[in-house]
């Protein structure tokens, strides 16, 4: 009589267990596309919009792992990853020039804004330029949350840094969340601090931040994304074949019209600005 | 609080309109993790039975090892999931890397040792006469761990508890292996990190309350299981 009842439990395991082997699965290897990608395109929500198009389009199924750029360009290295969209210049040249990557296509821009508490205590407001802005947080010993984790971002800061001169790491006023943008946001409302962030992440959160743009419109805060197809020389695994129709269908018209159209009917205006064909000389590189 | 009002108002609109997004996550979710607790269970359960029963010398070193794996940290579990499953790791060929089965397995490494520590703790609990008993009285040794394990069925419930507790709860490891991909591996937990990042954060809480809310459901049914089975 006791046995009976787990003969329930029993047949629920074996039907999960099926309804597992059975659920569909798009494992057919060839039609398998990983997307290593920085997490501004995931949270921002403009993956949502481009990955349904192109899988639609081209038959491809797409895992997007969205890390931050520094973490997708080492994931491109492994061969563990077909195609990259990021937006750390420097650290994009280089991977090129190692031999990773095969094409690297601009596709779109924006730009980063400092941004800090409204009673702005290290008066940054008034910085000439961005480089200015960081001195002046420097010199005031005001908080600075770091994103400290080789993201675009993370890059862009250690750029303006070094542009003003300052050497951060080790100062009480520095503090490296190594968290997300979103993350790293919320950490620098609560702590009341600064921070260098997207601006499409900021608009998106800042509803609840009470965080305020302090700086921006610099040159040298311009944020550029790429497109990036992973050498299979190296990795043979990798989808070279998906890689290269994913890389034409960003840079596709059609795709850059709905670039440069996303966000606008949220925020008011677009989150992004799409540059396919353009010189990466003509945004003021 | 007012945040906190609104994600509930979000929960309930979103189940109340049965969302298919939501939907969809949730019996992932529930997919993923049931999945693995059943592998967990007949892993653990077989090898805590013996681990129990069995004389062996480094048998209390091998117990110790169990019982450290019962608190083994899921992103420590996903990282070398995630080094052994990659395309070119030793286990490349199968190509599972960002699938629900690489979430199965993740999960079920997780949730073995918790069944199987609770597992021998429950039978070697039970009054140390009982397995001479039973076979003084002419069981045979199948017939012996059978009564051994209905013996121990009420703690052994609570490892099943334990063991789907973990591993529905826990992201770190779901991330890294299932690389949350939307309307693929996305579950509970990974929403609710991602959705916290975008801002969202009435989502991220409405999630989370579906989150509890499973749980509870499947633990209030457990323990039913377990209350009405007590012996008297």
């Amino acid at each position: 009589m006791k046995r009976c009842k787990f003969v329930p439990l029993f047949l629920t395991a074996l039907a999960m267990l099926i309804w597992l082997a059975v659920s569909p699965s798009a494992d057919a290897a060839q039609k398998n596309l990983i997307l290593a990608t920085t997490t501004s395109t995931q949270d921002s929500g403009l993956l949502d919009v481009l990955i349904p198009l192109f899988e639609k389009e081209s038959g491809y199924f797409v895992k997007t792992i969205a890390v931050g750029s520094g973490q997708a360009m080492a994931m491109g290295k492994k061969g563990e990853a077909d195609v990259l969209l990021v937006h750390s210049p420097d650290d994009e040249k280089k991977f090129m020039a190692e031999g990773y990557g095969m094409g690297r296509r601009l596709i779109m821009h924006n730009d980063f804004i400092i941004v800090g508490p409204a009673g702005d205590p290290a008066r940054i407001r008034g910085a000439k330029n961005s480089a200015d802005a960081f001195g002046r947080i420097a010199r005031s010993g005001a908080l600075f949350l770091s994103r400290g984790d080789n993201s675009g971002t993370h890059a862009k800061e250690k750029k303006l840094w070094k542009a003003a001169g300052i050497v951060p790491d080790g100062q009480k006023w520095y503090q490296q969340t190594g968290l997300g943008m979103g993350e790293t946001l919320n950490v620098a409302a609560e702590k009341k601090g600064y921070t260098l962030t997207d601006r499409g992440t900021y608009l998106a959160l800042k509803k609840n931040l009470g965080l305020e743009i302090l700086a921006q419109g610099d040159p040298l805060l311009l944020n550029i994304y790429h497109i990036i197809e992973v050498n299979p020389a190296k990795w043979p695994k990798v989808n070279a074949a998906g890689a290269r129709a994913f890389a034409d269908f960003m840079v596709s018209k059609k795709t850059q019209e709905v670039i440069g159209g996303f966000g606008a009917d949220k925020y008011g205006s677009p989150l992004f600005f799409p540059d396919a064909g353009k010189k990466p000389d003509s945004l003021g590189l | 609080m007012e945040l906190i009002l609104e994600g509930l108002t979000k929960a309930v609109s979103l189940i109340y309109h049965l969302d298919p997004e939501v939907l969809g996550i949730t019996l992932l979710s529930l997919k993923v993790s049931g999945t693995a607790t059943i592998i967990s269970l007949f892993l653990g359960m077989s090898g805590g039975v013996f681990l129990a029963l069995a004389d062996f010398p480094g048998k209390r070193l091998l117990i110790s090892i169990v019982n450290t794996g019962m608190g083994l940290p899921p992103v420590v579990v996903g990282l070398f999931v995630t080094v052994f499953l990659w395309r070119n790791g030793p286990f490349g060929f199968l190509e599972i890397m960002y699938t629900p089965a690489a979430m199965i397995i993740a999960q079920a490494i997780i949730a073995t040792p918790i069944v199987t520590g609770i597992t021998v703790a429950s039978i070697q609990n039970l009054p140390p006469g009982l397995r001479l008993q039973v076979l003084a009285l002419g069981a045979t040794r199948g017939q012996m761990l059978r009564i051994l394990i209905r013996e121990a069925r009420l703690p052994l419930l609570a490892a099943v508890m334990a063991g789907f507790g973990g591993v529905i709860s826990e992201v770190g490891a779901s991330i890294m292996v299932g690389g949350n991909i939307k309307g693929y591996t996305r579950v509970l937990t990974t929403a609710t990190v991602m959705e916290t990042g975008r801002g969202n954060f009435d989502v991220a809480i409405a999630l989370s309350i579906i989150l509890l809310a499973l749980c509870f459901g499947i633990n209030y049914f457990l323990t039913r299981i377990q209350q009405r089975q007590r012996p008297r």
